[in-house]
């Protein structure tokens, strides 16, 4: 369903996207978008350029053609140290594996970007409790990532990108690395508590059961949306 | 090979003790919440026959303060069937007659459009997906409701692993299905 139709202004839309990695085209006129509070799942096969996509609308990396709109504003123009200010501020981001700091307890790894906004330690730590409280880990605040499951690891991950209270979160393959009843644990954890707290998700993934936790679902394939966009 | 009955899923609720028809009924339905509900006749049908074949014994009656009811028990005879058809394997479905996959070969024979077909297959699958994940994710969602929505997801994304892999040989197919 197009913007034109449903009326809903969307908080972060991409427009014929193109960008190649050396010769190889990753997108090729990509467009999507993502409504405010939505969760949005982002399919398609190895290679279809789904990552890329993420890093485009997430300003991590630029585009060669299109536009990525996030707030009425060209994120794909913004100088990079506006792009820095905001993905600290505005955007949360998950990978599958490795984005936790292992010299850092859970608690500190949360209260992280708490820190790095200007925060005082003690009222990051109370914050970082508290979300590692949603996300059903409290008790671990001391482990460092080395000594916690992978399923432990990634809801401190995304404690950690839902901490500072952004309005997009990015997810990249969030379950990939774990098996079916902790990446269960993992999505209830994260789309409950970003409809509780109106959070737009973007979750990149190649698994359909993982697709299902998010409200609709687009399809890309050789770097293009497929023109059925399914869901509500 | 002893087959799949709703004899033996009486028998199965009868192991936890005597029970009188519109109790095994209800309990059933509670166990097996997304199975089609077991019919009164159904139940007392089966039981008669689990009777005659010595599996199952008029127990006494119940009637707590409503009506008189029959109650049944298990017999020993009952008891070592149930237990050699729950560890007998369920045949791997060996040869499969799937509608979408008639489908795809009919859209190829027909010179329709089948890659367009698995994509709206895929969204309806989708959509059916996420209210099983809905279903399973409500808050105090009991447990048999869990694991009857996880049976199905699994089933429905094994669906959608088969169209994805088809979607990508399609053209290999189609020289196969219609070689003109």
């Amino acid at each position: 369903m197009s913007n034109e139709e449903d009326g809903a202004v969307p908080l972060l839309a991409a427009r014929d996207l193109v960008k190649a990695h050396g010769r190889n085209e990753a997108l090729r006129g990509a467009t999507v978008e993502l409504r405010p509070g939505e969760i949005l799942a982002v399919t398609g096969a190895s290679g279809s350029g789904k990552s890329t996509l993420l890093h485009c609308l997430a300003g991590i990396v630029r585009p060669d053609s299109g536009a990525v709109t996030y707030g009425g504003e060209r994120l794909d123009r913004l100088p990079e140290r506006r792009l820095s200010e905001l993905r600290r501020t505005e955007f949360g981001v998950v990978f599958q594996f490795g984005q936790l700091i292992p010299e850092l307890t859970a608690l500190d790894n949360v209260a992280l970007p708490l820190l790095l906004g200007g925060a005082r330690r003690q009222e990051a730590q109370a914050s970082a409790g508290e979300w590692l409280e949603r996300f059903g880990v409290r008790g671990q605040e001391e482990l460092r990532p080395g000594e916690m499951s992978g399923g432990q690891a990634q809801r401190v991950a995304l404690a950690r990108a839902l901490v500072t209270g952004p309005k997009v979160v990015f997810a990249d393959e969030p379950t990939g690395a774990l098996d079916s009843l902790a990446s269960e644990q993992v999505m209830s954890a994260l789309t409950h508590t970003a409809r509780e707290s109106g959070t737009a998700v973007l979750l990149i993934t190649h698994d359909a059961q993982v697709a299902a936790y998010a409200d609709r679902e687009v399809r890309l394939a050789d770097g293009a949306v497929l023109p059925l966009e399914v869901g509500v | 090979m002893i087959a799949m009955s709703t004899r033996h899923i009486l028998l199965g609720l009868l192991a936890t003790g005597p029970s009188h028809g519109y109790d095994l009924k209800r309990r059933h339905d509670e166990r097996f919440p997304r199975a089609r509900p077991l019919a009164y006749g159904q139940v007392y049908t089966t039981l008669q026959r689990l009777v005659r074949d010595g599996l199952a014994e008029v127990d006494g009656t119940d009637s707590d303060g409503g009506p008189e009811r029959t109650m049944y028990r298990a017999t020993d005879d009952g008891a070592r069937e149930l237990a050699q058809w729950a560890c007998e394997i369920a045949p791997p479905a060996p040869f499969v007659t799937n509608e979408i996959f008639a489908k795809v070969v009919v859209s190829i024979l027909s010179g329709g459009d089948p890659d367009a077909y698995l994509l709206a297959q895929r969204a309806a699958h989708m959509t059916r997906m996420r209210e099983l994940t809905a279903l399973k994710t409500t808050p105090g969602a009991d447990l048999a409701s869990v694991l009857s929505a996880d049976y199905a997801l699994n089933h429905l994304d094994a669906d959608l692993r088969w169209m994805t892999t088809t979607a990508a040989r399609l053209t290999t197919l189609t020289a196969e299905v219609d070689p003109a």
